[in-house]
């Protein structure tokens, strides 16, 4: 068991590593450097706003606007940190510890729901299941704003509105991480397994807890991945259910710091640059440490 | 025993099940029930506000609500335009990587997926400062060359929306057409070669059709996505609200009359409308695109 899990961890799309070799008639120099220059272009696309942003953090407010905005003037990023974290008492700190707050906890219980649900579907054959899963799949083409607009005025009924629960109980119930548990659990659980669990006394909720969720740890892992970053992107759900700014998470006030310039005159470009470089450290050492995981998880997100 | 066993399979799911039910079908019944009635004013606004049942009323307005009909056509429009473009230099891209040693294409794949890392709200920050006469560098880039564009007004705010969307949502349509190129049998392109099949027309001929799978399910994404669309326009409306009004995206007008005009009857009956048009919309292009494929 050990063995194979081992090798699906270190191999997890087997036919990416497959070939080493380039195709024979691309191997032609010209051809090979038509490639190249393509690749190197279009990474230059993707590299550069995020180079430029990096570079933004830096400057001081003379420097955003009169300097080149692809290279440096002057190394104010230490000022600049200082300023986002005492504006408005320590506001964006807040704001980073919600955010933390939400996607964490959040991810974490949807994430056991979803292993729970997704190993009820793929290994037992129960009344109602394939309604079940028609509810999962037909869920994906629900839009937002018919969730989230009635959910809103359920929980300012029952007073959850601009409290943390507002944000947490909805990500308790992810179907898309029902899906990939689903998924998963086909490819990693055998019945015999199970069955020979059961012919050793085992209960079910012990045989779930203590061999099912083990041997899912690379699925789950995944799922808890993908469901931290959708709820750290999360824009109309938390603009929609969370009033006051002591709840609110990154996104909505770096949205609300973006809007004052217009709104009441105080610009806070250099602020939201700075606050926007730091709301992508979390998620960039989330994608590092588990990147292994998020690959996969992005190509099953296609079966979506 | 088989029996007992069944039941407490669907005892895993039920957490699921009663989330389910409270997170979704009630609040989607909800909708539903608080679309069909209206805000009454008695004796003249003073006398307090009365709940009314008005039936279709709300939908029929909504169907005939030029603004509203009008985000949607803005919204599908851009769609047809921005969808083609992203998922054809994302096939053109994963077609790249696929020619080169799977080492060159790790490196670049890890590269190209960078802006997929980054949050949806930050990369529109991002790009409109990028945009922004005053910080931006595109604004004296475009000065250079002679060219004095601005990026947000009414002509160019799509496509700069387009151009964010384009950035931010490559790699990943990019990584799915990849892996399924992967799965294509490479005996096929021997085979091909050896009739003397140039390699552009092997990609034409035989991995885009292998792919057209990866490319029906990515477009289908973004198709849905796109109906939806509200944090980008969002946030180009704090910098720009005279191009991008409050009703600019179906989902746009829903939470301003939610939120602004304080009409949830009339926000109800948009989200139930622009539910069943997303319905259509992935029906009619699964059938479109798979039909093609036949």
């Amino acid at each position: 068991m050990t063995l194979t899990e081992d090798r699906a961890r270190k191999n997890p799309t087997p036919s990416v590593r497959r070939r080493t070799d380039p195709d024979p008639a691309v191997r032609s120099q010209g051809g090979q450097r038509f490639l190249l220059l393509g690749l190197v272009l279009a990474s230059a696309y993707s590299l550069f706003p995020v180079w430029w942003l990096i570079v933004a953090a830096t400057k001081d407010r003379t420097g955003l606007y009169q300097s080149n905005g692809l290279w440096f003037s002057g190394m104010h990023l230490w000022n600049n940190l200082h300023q986002l974290f005492t504006y408005e008492d320590g506001i964006f700190l807040r704001w980073t510890a919600n955010s933390l707050l939400y996607a964490g906890v959040g991810s974490l219980g949807g994430t056991l729901i979803a292993l729970a649900t997704g190993y009820g579907l793929a290994r037992f054959d129960f009344p109602g299941r394939a309604a079940v899963f028609a509810c999962v799949v037909g869920s994906f083409l629900i839009p937002i704003a018919l969730l989230t607009l009635p959910l809103y005025l359920l929980f300012s009924e029952i007073g959850l509105v601009d409290t943390p629960w507002a944000m947490l109980i909805p990500c308790l119930i992810n179907p898309f991480s029902v899906y990939l548990a689903k998924v998963y659990t086909e490819a990693t659980i055998p019945f015999e397994l199970l069955e020979a669990a059961r012919l050793d006394g085992a209960g079910e909720l012990r045989i779930f807890v203590s061999i099912v969720l083990r041997m899912m740890t690379t699925g789950g892992a995944t799922v808890f991945l993908l469901a931290f970053v959708n709820t750290w992107n999360a824009f109309f759900l938390p603009l929609t259910v969370l009033r006051g700014e002591e709840n609110w998470t990154l996104n909505i006030g770096l949205y609300n710091w973006s809007g004052k310039r217009l709104e009441s005159g105080v610009d806070l470009t250099s602020l939201v640059l700075t606050g926007a470089l730091l709301s992508i450290v979390p998620m960039a050492i989330m994608m590092v440490a588990m990147r292994r995981y998020w690959r996969t998880g992005v190509t099953l997100g296609a079966l979506k | 025993m088989i029996h007992s066993l069944r039941w407490k399979g669907a005892a895993f799911t039920l957490p699921f099940q009663l989330g389910f039910v409270f997170l979704y079908l009630v609040p989607i019944g909800y909708a539903v029930y608080q679309s069909l009635f209206r805000t009454q004013q008695s004796g003249l606004g003073l006398g307090g506000a009365s709940e009314r049942f008005s039936g279709l009323d709300n939908y029929q307005q909504g169907l005939t609500d030029s603004a509203f009909v009008s985000s949607i056509l803005r919204v599908v429009l851009f769609a047809c335009v921005q969808i083609p473009v992203m998922l054809f230099v994302s096939l053109v891209l994963a077609l790249f990587l696929d020619a080169l040693s799977s080492r060159a294409a790790s490196r670049f794949r890890i590269l190209l997926l960078v802006p997929y890392m980054i949050p949806g709200v930050v990369a529109a920050l991002v790009w409109i400062n990028l945009y922004s006469p005053d910080v931006g560098p595109l604004t004296p880039l475009g000065k250079l060359f002679g060219a004095d564009w601005n990026f947000f007004s009414p002509s160019m705010v799509w496509p700069s929306i387009g151009n964010l969307l384009t950035w931010h949502g490559i790699g990943y349509n990019m990584v799915i057409i990849y892996s399924a190129l992967q799965a294509v049998p490479r005996e096929l392109f021997e085979a091909a070669r050896l009739d003397g099949a140039s390699e552009v027309r092997i990609a034409r001929s035989i991995k885009v059709p292998y792919v057209r799978g990866a490319l029906v399910l990515t477009g289908l994404l973004s198709v849905i996505q796109m109906l939806q669309i509200f944090n980008e326009p969002a946030l180009f409306r704090n910098v720009t609200p005279q191009t991008v009004n409050d009703s600019f995206t179906p989902i746009m007008i829903i939470y301003n009359q939610a939120f602004n005009a304080g009409n949830y009857h009339y926000a109800a009956a948009l989200s139930v409308l622009l539910a069943l048009i997303l319905g259509v919309a992935s029906f009619l292009f699964y059938r479109l695109t798979s039909r093609e494929a036949d």
